[in-house]
């Protein structure tokens, strides 16, 4: 799951740059708030998953892991 | 193209030749859209055309929508204004991030056309800048006041709520504010170039008193989440409608070109003419392919479909607005006359370069993307 984020945010913030797991993608200025509407409906699309507002805190989306919990987390039976 | 599509353009076709062609110069010249005629976009379904039919709308999908808007592009770009904020811009961004009550308390209403909405997030300082907005909010208990003045709201005059963009501090957030509360205060705009009867209004909030229910998307997130799904969706309708402005220049050229006679010849066989009618065609068909091929990506929420709505949006208005100048040019004197459309076209183009991201901000957006993912631009 991890390796299929990855894929997707170093195609999209291009893949010479050097992206770690923990790497804020926001705060070192690697995408816009434009990608960030893409990103959610990657999530959705490739995992089943529906975003709702309880999701949408900037942390979920900052990091590879945090992206990883969230989707993990989106998975699990409610 | 499908037979259903085909089949639903033929009706999008009729209506606008019956409800709204008939009448668009005097919609233009009076500035202002009539109640009969929204009441028919409304018992059409138009007004909820995209909304789930739970909520009281059709249920069709982007690329049944992209046809719709298309024609009434091709009509009247005005009328085809009202669906893009009232549809695009607020009933679907309530329906992509509203609460479960939100959605049902304000869609079914919409989708009935019993509430018209508008977007209000333009400002005198603050047009491609949007960020820099200066309508302020406060939450005392329960409820939030707002104070602020937007500018250039899309049937500002007319809306019965408002998706108001105010910040607190560096926190942007979205809400949804009954034309009813009091503070709140419309003052109509006239004189606008294009799409003039769009019933533009600003929109002031003098310390305009809502329930904190009415607050849209999370609190802080109003420009991450809102603003860009609402510019998003509108730009799509934007793209559509340009195409339709495109191609009724290129239709009412060709009827002109084999009508009319200069130098003993009919237009159409002038090498001159013929350049502009072939240029008109292929970047019209090139819209055409970015703008269905937008809407498919959006029916399969495809994470591209995003730039891929900027990217038609952009050549879309540009192509509306060449295929406008050309069309003034072939009809020549006629063409600036009130008494053919071309001259309303030519007006109207040049609206869409500018709303839902100009043509400058959309340049910027796709060479960034491309600079950066330049790959998944050509998948």
């Amino acid at each position: 799951m991890k390796d299929k984020i990855k894929t997707f945010l170093q195609e999209r913030i291009g893949k010479e740059v050097p992206l770690a797991d923990d790497d804020n993608i926001f705060e070192l200025g690697l995408v816009n708030s434009l990608f960030a509407l893409q990103l959610v409906m990657f999530l959705e699309n490739n995992f089943s998953i529906e975003m709702d507002n309880d999701d949408l805190d900037i942390k979920n989306f900052s990091t590879l892991n945090n992206l990883e919990s969230l989707v993990l987390r989106k998975l699990q039976p409610q | 193209m499908q037979t259903s599509t085909i089949a639903d353009r033929r009706a999008f076709a009729a209506f606008t030749s019956e409800h709204i062609k008939p009448y668009v110069e005097v919609y233009d010249r009076e500035e202002h859209l009539p109640e009969e005629l929204l009441r028919n976009l409304a018992a059409q379904g138009y007004l909820g055309a995209t909304l789930p039919e739970q909520y009281g709308g059709q249920g069709w999908d982007q690329s049944t929508y992209a046809v719709l808007l298309e024609e009434m592009g091709k009509a009247c770009s005005s009328c085809r204004s009202l669906l893009t904020v009232h549809l695009s811009l607020v009933a679907e961004t309530i329906l992509r991030w509203g609460t479960k009550e939100q959605k049902a308390y304000w869609l079914p209403a919409l989708a009935r056309g019993e509430k018209v909405a508008a977007f209000c997030l333009t400002e005198a300082g603050a047009g491609s800048d949007a960020k820099s907005l200066q309508a302020s909010y406060r939450k005392v208990g329960n409820q939030y006041f707002i104070t602020g003045h937007k500018r250039w709201t899309t049937f500002g005059q007319r809306a019965d709520v408002y998706l108001f963009f105010a910040r607190e501090g560096d926190k942007i957030s979205a809400f949804l504010v009954e034309r009813d509360r009091p503070g709140l205060s419309v003052q109509p705009i006239k004189g606008i170039l294009g799409t003039r009867a769009t019933m533009l209004g600003e929109v002031r909030l003098d310390n305009c008193a809502i329930p904190a229910t009415h607050l849209l998307g999370k609190e802080g997130l109003g420009f991450f989440q809102i603003v860009q799904t609402a510019l998003d969706n509108g730009r799509f309708s934007v793209a559509l409608g340009s195409l339709g402005i495109a191609r009724a220049c290129l239709e009412d050229s060709v009827a002109y070109v084999k009508s009319r006679q200069q130098f003993g010849q009919y237009l159409k066989a002038f090498q001159l003419i013929k350049q502009k009618i072939a240029n008109m065609i292929t970047d019209i068909k090139a819209a055409e392919l970015l703008c269905y091929n937008a809407a498919r990506m959006r029916d399969e929420k495809h994470p591209e479909a995003v730039i891929q709505t900027s990217i038609a949006k952009y050549h879309a208005s540009r192509t509306a607005f060449q295929a406008a100048t050309e069309a003034v040019q072939i009809h020549g004197a006629l063409g600036c006359h009130q008494e053919l459309p071309i001259q309303r076209y030519f007006r109207d183009a040049k609206i869409m370069e500018i709303i839902e991201g100009s043509s400058e901000i959309q340049q910027v957006l796709i060479a960034d993307y491309g600079i950066t993912a330049l790959g998944t631009l050509f998948e």
